[in-house]
């Protein structure tokens, strides 16, 4: 068992819409400005294309936590895409709680392409939050009852 | 005369109404009768664990399996009946994704043996006495019961299983398809669903009505309104789980003036009912602005009973867990 460490490094699955924060990602690293290595960029054509599934996956898979980009409300390139996310998103966020999984794990950022700066800000600052909360290691979480009940 | 394949029915962590939709098969019992023998069915019939430790492995055609499993007693049952049959059928909701029992899984053991023995109001037990696994009485005897596992869990968690009869409880006219299917030897793929593989909506009555924008402002509890007989519950703000549920049921809740509550689980699309139903539910939220979203979602006050009332042991999380100390309970 691994203990909760403050050492650890957080993996953190981003999902960003194409028109937006995906950007913004992008010219980041264009610009060869510097952000944590811990986030894994998965582009979606928008923020409303963020099923709740993948969130799920993402931490049964071993996410310390998921961050979602989604352009600013009013801006979405589909009308009302990141407006379903944001709704999906306050439910999920409450499904999360009730199965144990610290809500600070998944949060939803409105950042536009020009705004490469708040992205490297939003990464620092969820890294650091994961790390002080910990692995959430739920692999193995998982399968753990599955090891002690199955011993008895 | 050439012998009838032989069937056997059980239970596991569940209600009774999954045997009782056996029952429900009426006078197309004697059909399913005359076709096969009933070799091992511990509710009507009695025979014991060693009658069917004495039966050849594979012997039995069929054993359908309804409940979760919850105990060792269930586990080693379906582990028997695993190596008596040559098919095994989990037979109902909670056989195939942990069902109602699946909801203790937000809670740990000792939470549950808590409130059972000692913390429910209803409970009057001044000694404190608790089930323990084992008890020796001093004058040489030795009681044990079952362990009580942490986690809830479906069938196909424990054992490998062939086919899945959905439902809380199934109905008659599938058990009646799948007996038929069976003894045809016209079998569908291994791990196949035996119901038709679309969502409820597809055979609703009250499809017609349905709005191609839902806009819901406010959502109900079922007894906070009286619902409209004929008109889409979503359309009325009551959580109706059949636009994320498969079919098969012939809407037997909506005839009975009740939105669906999810029993036959997801279609094959789709790989946690719950998230789903969510998603579509949530997606149609007539709103958008933050505060506002939330004070319409206010009106599910139990998001996951809701959305995962038959699914959470067979949901990607499985449980609820405990942050931080590496396991699954305080």
């Amino acid at each position: 068992m691994t203990p909760a460490t403050n050492g650890h490094d957080p993996k953190i699955v981003s999902l960003f819409c194409n028109w937006c924060t995906y950007i913004a990602a992008d010219s980041e690293g264009v610009s060869r400005k510097q952000y944590p290595a811990s986030t894994r960029v998965v582009r979606l054509m928008c923020s409303g294309r963020v099923d709740p599934q993948f969130v799920l996956d993402a931490f049964a898979k071993g996410a310390d936590g998921v961050l979602i980009g989604g352009c600013h409300p009013g801006d979405c390139h589909y009308s009302e895409g990141n407006y379903k996310n944001l709704r999906r998103y306050s439910l999920l966020k409450r499904v999360l709680t009730e199965f144990g999984i610290d809500p600070r794990r998944l949060r939803l950022e409105w950042i536009s392409a020009s705004e490469g700066e708040k992205l490297a800000k939003v990464i620092r600052e969820m890294t650091e939050e994961l790390r002080a909360l910990g692995p959430l290691n739920l692999p193995e979480k998982i399968a753990r009852p599955e090891a002690v009940a199955m011993e008895a | 005369m050439a012998e009838k394949p032989k069937v056997a029915f059980y239970w596991c962590a569940s209600c009774g109404g999954c045997e009782e939709s056996v029952v429900d098969l009426a006078e197309d019992i004697l059909t399913v009768v005359s076709l096969v023998d009933i070799a091992f069915w511990p509710v009507a019939i009695d025979m014991k664990r060693k009658d069917v430790e004495a039966m050849a492995d594979r012997s039995l055609t069929v054993s359908f399996i309804n409940g979760s499993v919850r105990t060792s007693e269930q586990r080693e049952m379906v582990e028997l009946l695993r190596r008596k049959s040559a098919f095994v059928i989990a037979y109902g909701a909670c056989s195939q994704y942990g069902g109602i029992p699946s909801l203790a899984n937000l809670h740990s053991k000792e939470e549950i043996f808590d409130w059972v023995y000692h913390a429910s109001p209803t409970v009057v037990n001044p000694a404190g006495t608790v089930p323990l696994e084992r008890f020796d009485d001093g004058h040489g005897h030795t009681l044990k019961l079952p362990t009580f596992y942490e986690t809830v869990r479906a069938l196909d968690q424990v054992i490998d299983v062939d086919f899945y009869l959905p439902g809380c409880p199934p109905t008659p006219k599938l058990l009646k398809e799948a007996v038929l299917a069976l003894l045809s030897g016209k079998l569908p793929p291994k791990g196949t669903v035996l119901a038709p593989d679309v969502a409820l909506c597809d055979e609703c009555p009250r499809r017609a009505t349905k709005p191609e924008k839902l806009a819901i402002a406010r959502f109900y509890r079922p007894h906070e309104i009286v619902p409209d007989p004929e008109k889409c519950f979503l359309a009325q703000g009551l959580p109706c789980m059949g636009i994320g549920t498969r079919k098969g049921c012939e809407a037997l809740c909506i005839h009975g003036n009740m939105p669906c509550t999810g029993c036959f689980g997801p279609t094959s699309r789709t790989r946690d009912h719950g998230a789903k139903i969510l998603s579509a539910l949530a997606s149609e939220v007539d709103a958008t602005d933050e505060k506002k979203i939330e004070e319409i979602l206010a009106g599910i006050p139990d998001p996951v009973g809701t959305f995962y009332r038959y699914g959470i042991a067979s949901s990607m999380l499985r449980r609820k867990i405990v942050e931080g100390n590496g396991g699954v309970s305080a």
